[in-house]
């Protein structure tokens, strides 16, 4: 997809006033966040379990080369094959001869955030083969043609009624002239449309949440069971999975499904962990004739070794936007990107460059709560602050945050200019607010008060109240 | 220069690491082949009996019906009255596994039995269990010859033949089970972990069940002595 996140400030604007997007939104922040502390609280190993969890993805990166050419070896036994892709252009090279070469018409696919990184849809439309997205929530938005705005749930942005409303339009070529509205009815409906698309495609795409060095086998984890019949029915097979899935063992991967799903959705499980290992068996009655395994670089090979090295370890539940207030309030599709939330944050400006993604490692208040409920215990809000650096050091912030930051640095390091000036800010400000308390409007603060009122300040900075009540300060 | 030959050497040169390292080398073949079991949670640490307990109670949860039944000549019967019960006709699409082969099918005149993969056709689906995994209640089934992982996925209701001492305690003693039938690294063309009916939450996060794979998720347990 075409990035629009260089436009982050605009989209968010326009998410505000947005009432079934801040509807959905409300509704996703309470129902993921108490789900996940249930799970978490049911098994009083999981905060150790989260430990082994970015144990086990450390040592994989670390050993990376060589577990992934493990995986290839166990692949090519199996009878299947992996193509090595460096840039999004290669992957979908390489998926659209696999397609031509059996002359595909249609595509299935199952859930895949890499498919998305890729821009796969518009690209096999180009060229006469059409995509159809099995997951629900992609489904629906392919309806919609809307980028996913959720990792995990694609379509959480819209309404029933949204819904409603799409398949009204587009299920009546299929006779479905009434115009349905209760969830279990559109589910149902969805189902029975897609049951025949299952049969008829020649190829089914889907990612993996997991690649096993150990066996050459790939995983998804689904609950709706359309990755499965992505994946079992056509004749051709085809994994998109980005290099860093790559886990050693059936018992390490084990321990990480552990904590995925209950991050996720506060899950034990998953209702299906597949896992494929080559084409089908010669004996077998059904499964795919055809194993491909597209395994995408796409820059993150450059990413060991620095300080974007743990971003790696993200196994994509979604826990980190399910807590953020900053996505709570604004939503995905704010992001202007494939990957939202904190984790889309901290990994966009390296995969679109920081340019265009520059506004996202803003895009946080640093509460910490992603760090908090990640799984695998990526510090996000340090990598955003890493990004927040580097914008500044090589001059992607536009001049007037610059000048500010700068005028800001430079009366911090003189701390006799820096209290007298606070000082005189708060006493002013403390005096014009004293009346009502807070401010409808301030100059210089329109972003804050065009939204809000912003509280006046007492009157007394903290460095003085803090002198007042003995601590010590660094006058 | 292929794709892969420039990623790998993209790896090394981040990793720091040019030519082969034996240490990085040994480190990886120890852990392939350690298969040592990283931290396990407790909850399914306990005897067998309590184990098939436990299973059921989370399987229970996740929506999955259980019939318990004394021995394997009673499959029959709990099959159609699980058919009877859901107004379903009397017409099963099954496995064409040996294991099956010892239930007493010709009791059920009634019940029209065919073997093979599922068609779309096909409304219910029973096969074998490989094993069930007590700490989530979550069913494990093999792809083979015999059990083709369509009819587990095609059939509005899944029915799924559990032998009580096919219960055990995690995934990691799944995976030890299978490497046992089969030897190291052998895996089968698909695994599934299946913890209860399909279900989709997409629209407005609202719980439904039947997405795309089975609507009803069915175990007859059968009681064969080892628990
Ligand atoms: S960064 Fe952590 S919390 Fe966010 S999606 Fe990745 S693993 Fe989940």
């Amino acid at each position: 997809m075409q990035p629009t996140s260089h436009a982050f400030k605009q989209n968010a604007k326009r998410a505000m006033v947005d009432t079934p997007l801040q509807e959905s939104l409300r509704r996703l922040e309470t129902g993921f966040t108490a789900a996940r502390q249930a799970a978490a609280d049911g098994l009083p190993e999981f905060e150790d379990l989260r430990d082994e969890a970015r144990g086990i993805k450390n040592h994989v990166l670390e050993h990376l080369d060589l577990y992934l050419e493990r995986f290839e070896s166990r692949v090519t036994e199996k009878g299947g094959q992996v193509h090595w892709c460096e840039t999004p252009r290669d992957a979908r090279n390489a998926i659209l001869e696999i397609c031509r070469k059996v002359g595909a018409r249609t595509v299935t696919k199952g859930k895949s955030m890499v498919a998305e990184e890729i821009a796969l849809n518009p690209f096999l439309e180009e060229n006469g083969i059409e995509p159809v997205e099995t997951d629900l929530g992609e489904y629906i938005i392919q309806l919609a043609d809307e980028p996913p705005s959720h990792i995990i749930g694609p379509a959480v942005h819209k309404t029933k009624d949204q819904v409603s409303d799409l398949f009204h339009e587009h299920h009546q070529k299929y006779g479905k002239t009434e115009r349905i509205e209760e969830p279990e009815a559109l589910v149902a409906e969805a189902r029975e449309i897609l049951r025949q698309k299952y049969f008829d495609a020649d190829v089914g795409i889907t990612g993996a949440n997991f690649l096993i060095a150990e066996t050459g086998s790939t995983v998804i984890v689904t609950n709706e069971g359309n990755g499965d019949l992505t994946q079992m029915l056509p004749r051709i097979h085809i994994v998109v999975a980005s290099l860093e899935k790559i886990v050693p063992t059936l018992e390490d991967v084990s321990t990480i499904l552990r904590v995925l799903a209950r991050s996720a959705t506060g899950q034990e499980m998953s209702v299906y962990t597949t896992f494929s290992t080559g084409p089908k068996r010669p004996e077998d009655l059904d499964g795919p004739d055809e194993f491909h395994v597209v395994l995408l670089d796409n820059g993150r090979s450059e990413m060991l070794g620095t300080e974007l090295q743990e971003l790696l370890r993200c196994i994509r539940c979604g826990a980190c936007m399910n807590h953020c207030p900053v996505y709570h309030a604004v939503g995905g599709h704010t992001y202007g990107w494939v990957y939202p939330g904190p984790i889309g944050a901290a990994l966009d400006p390296h995969l679109i460059g920081l340019e265009e993604a520059r506004h996202l490692p803003n895009a946080s208040t640093f509460c910490g709560r992603c760090e908090e409920v990640c799984p695998m215990r990526i510090p996000l809000p340090k990598i955003m602050r890493h990004w927040r650096e580097q914008a500044f050091e090589h001059h992607v912030s536009p001049s007037p945050e610059r000048f500010a930051i700068r005028l800001w640095a430079a009366i911090a390091k003189r701390p006799m200019l820096y209290h007298l000036g606070t000082r005189i800010a708060m006493a002013v400000l403390g005096r014009l607010g004293r009346r009502r308390g807070r401010f409808a409007s301030l100059p210089l603060a329109g972003g804050w008060t065009g939204g809000r009122d912003l509280p006046a300040p007492e009157g007394r900075t903290f460095q003085a109240m803090w002198a007042a009540r003995g601590g010590r300060t660094g006058r | 220069m292929s794709g892969r030959e420039r990623i790998l050497g993209n790896l090394k040169r981040s990793l720091g690491r040019d030519g082969l390292d034996v240490n990085a080398v040994a480190a990886v073949e120890r852990r392939l082949a350690s298969r040592n079991a990283n931290l396990v949670p407790k909850r399914a640490a306990r005897p067998h009996a309590e184990q098939v307990d436990l299973f059921i109670e989370k399987a229970t949860a996740l929506d999955i019906t259980v019939a318990r039944v004394g021995g394997l000549a009673d499959v029959p019967g709990a099959i159609s009255d699980y058919l009877a019960e859901h107004n379903l006709p009397s017409e099963i699409k099954m496995a064409p596994d040996p294991a099956l082969d010892g239930v007493p099918w010709a009791d059920r005149p009634m019940l029209k039995i065919t073997r093979g993969r599922a068609e779309i056709s096909d409304a219910v689906g029973v096969t074998p269990a490989f094993r069930a995994i007590a700490e989530t209640g979550t069913l494990v089934t093999v792809s083979s010859a015999d059990r083709p992982a369509t009819l587990n996925f095609v059939p509005d209701d899944h029915v799924v033949v559990l032998n009580a001492s096919q219960v055990i305690g995690t995934m990691e003693d799944m995976w030890a089970g299978l490497r046992a039938d089969r030897g190291d690294g052998d895996m089968p063309r698909t695994v599934n972990m299946i913890s209860g009916p399909s279900r989709t939450a997409d629209i407005q996060l609202t719980l439904i069940k039947g997405a795309h794979g089975p609507r009803r998720l069915h175990i007859v347990l059968v009681d064969d002595g080892a628990a």
